[in-house]
């Protein structure tokens, strides 16, 4: 009885999660799968997609490491209270996201004045799509970047030190090294972020072809007309994935 | 004044712990016992540059590391002080030859490689330098341990508990090719330690660490016969000392 009630419950959960995966893959014929990806609205997605998530990683890998470093040796009240605040964008709703990004970098946000003064109008342009994805993927590498230096023996880093190190240096030489592949894991983890990263780019970047749509805004797109390009575009997105997450399945074993 | 040897005359509160401590280290081996908690980790942290206390001096060779009063904290890589941590910490990404050379990279390639090996070879273990540093026993990573510490030729050197992480069949062996070791060393030799028969068996001075206070100090076979305190009386009576986590 216990086993059996044990068993649906699990079979139904199953079932709700792997059932439209599956629907994906099988409603369409590889014809219908390729004749969806030549539609004219793929090619300039797929290539901004690239170009934004590519960015968005580089800003994120290269701020968020010094900042993880930083959060991972400081143990202050206002440092926690830091690293707390970082995590934000995992449980803020991406709709909250698009208007917290439109007040803090929109004409009339916060920022906008000062921008404005400089020339640069943000909203609407592919800097504002890098922008959204750094905010709602950002947690995601910095949180395992922060727990893979606190495991970092702190006599590893003295013992450097002694041997004529400076700080630097050993961040370089034994932290970064030390810590690569879980770097590695929260970078795959990010960047997957980024890559379906939907709500707050359209609320901030918009929907223009070319310029602010990526994958999913493609979809969302396609849909209206077209049920066919939109699955081929979700199949793309799907493989990509699940390729991600094996890979950080077996880089974490390793 | 330059005085060979190691100076150390510190004050400062570390978390409840007030630290007040003054000794000499001289060329050669300095044994330093006490309770946990009572300083030891501390003084070394002081030495190491790790920590900064709140006043005094520490001289090395005459050569001011620390000076409250005149502004001194040389950085810890700028201090030439070795360091021997208890679970030796080999860097895991590089291999044992790696983690030799760490400490001699601002040489040219060819002298590094030499005096790496130099250092494998002076402590037996030559055969290891392609060997991944977490593939080493307890024993083998002690050594290259050591060999990396004194690679670089560090004016002092320093050694936190360095048989607690070896099982005790091993310990004895181990204690008595380290003993034999330090005694080759013309620097100053501090030694962290909870049992007797390393005290016993590295010889030099014995330095007894209470409550942030040094509370004796001596040969270990004056000190036998006059302790100073409960704990040094335990500590020279006991045979081996009660090992604590």
């Amino acid at each position: 009885m216990w086993s059996a009630a044990l068993g649906t419950l699990s079979a139904l959960l199953l079932l709700l999660v792997l059932l439209p995966v599956v629907a994906l893959l099988v409603t369409a014929s590889p014809r219908d799968l390729l004749r969806g990806l030549a539609d004219p609205l793929v090619g300039p997605a797929v290539q901004l997609t690239l170009a934004t998530t590519t960015l968005s990683l580089l800003a994120i890998v290269a701020c968020g490491t010094p900042l993880a470093w930083l959060l991972a040796h400081r143990r202050t009240r206002r440092w926690r209270l830091v690293e707390t605040l970082i995590q934000l964008p995992v449980v803020l709703p991406p709709a909250v996201a698009g208007v917290a990004l439109l007040l803090a970098f929109g004409r009339r946000g916060l920022l906008g004045p000062l921008l404005g003064h400089a020339g640069i109008g943000l909203p609407f342009t592919t800097a504002a799509v890098v922008l959204a994805e750094v905010f709602v993927a950002a947690p995601f590498y910095v949180q395992p970047a922060i727990a893979a230096f606190r495991r970092l023996d702190p006599d590893l880093v003295l013992v450097a030190r002694t041997l004529g190190a400076s700080r630097p240096k050993v961040f370089f030489s034994v932290a970064l090294p030390i810590a690569r592949s879980a770097l590695a894991g929260g970078a795959a983890l990010s960047w997957a972020r980024a890559l379906g990263e939907f709500g707050a780019t359209l609320m901030f970047a918009g929907n223009l072809g070319g310029r602010t749509q990526t994958l999913p805004l493609a979809i969302y797109t396609a849909l209206e007309s077209d049920l066919r390009t939109a699955q081929s575009l979700s199949i793309v997105l799907v493989v990509v994935a699940f390729g991600l997450l094996v890979a950080i399945r077996a880089g974490g074993r390793s | 004044m330059t005085v060979q040897g190691l100076d150390v005359e510190v004050q400062g509160n570390i978390g409840e712990l007030t630290v007040a401590l003054a000794l000499h280290a001289a060329p050669g081996p300095t044994v330093i016992v006490g309770p946990n908690g009572a300083g030891k980790t501390s003084l070394l942290m002081f030495i190491l540059g790790a920590m900064s206390p709140a006043q005094g001096q520490i001289t090395l060779d005459g050569r001011a590391l620390f000076d409250h009063a005149r502004g001194i904290d040389v950085p810890v890589e700028n201090r030439q002080i070795g360091f021997l941590p208890q679970r030796y910490a080999l860097f895991p990404h590089l291999d044992v030859l790696g983690n030799i050379s760490y400490g001699l990279s601002g040489r040219p390639p060819p002298e590094r490689a030499r005096l790496a090996r130099a250092a494998l070879r002076e402590l037996g273990v030559e055969d290891l330098a392609a060997r991944r540093s977490d593939q080493l026993s307890g024993g083998e990573a002690q050594r290259v341990a050591l060999a990396r510490a004194l690679a670089h030729g560090p004016r002092a050197l320093l050694l936190d508990e360095p048989l607690a992480a070896l099982d005790a069949s091993l310990r004895r062996d181990v204690r008595r090719f380290l003993a034999a070791q330090l005694r080759t060393l013309a620097i100053p030799t501090l030694i962290v330690t909870h049992d007797h028969a390393d005290a016993e068996a590295f010889g030099g001075e014995v330095v007894v660490i209470e409550h942030g206070t040094v509370t004796q100090r001596g040969r270990l076979a004056v000190i036998a016969t006059n302790p100073a305190t409960d704990f040094v009386r335990q500590f020279v009576h006991e045979e081996p000392a009660p090992r604590t986590p």
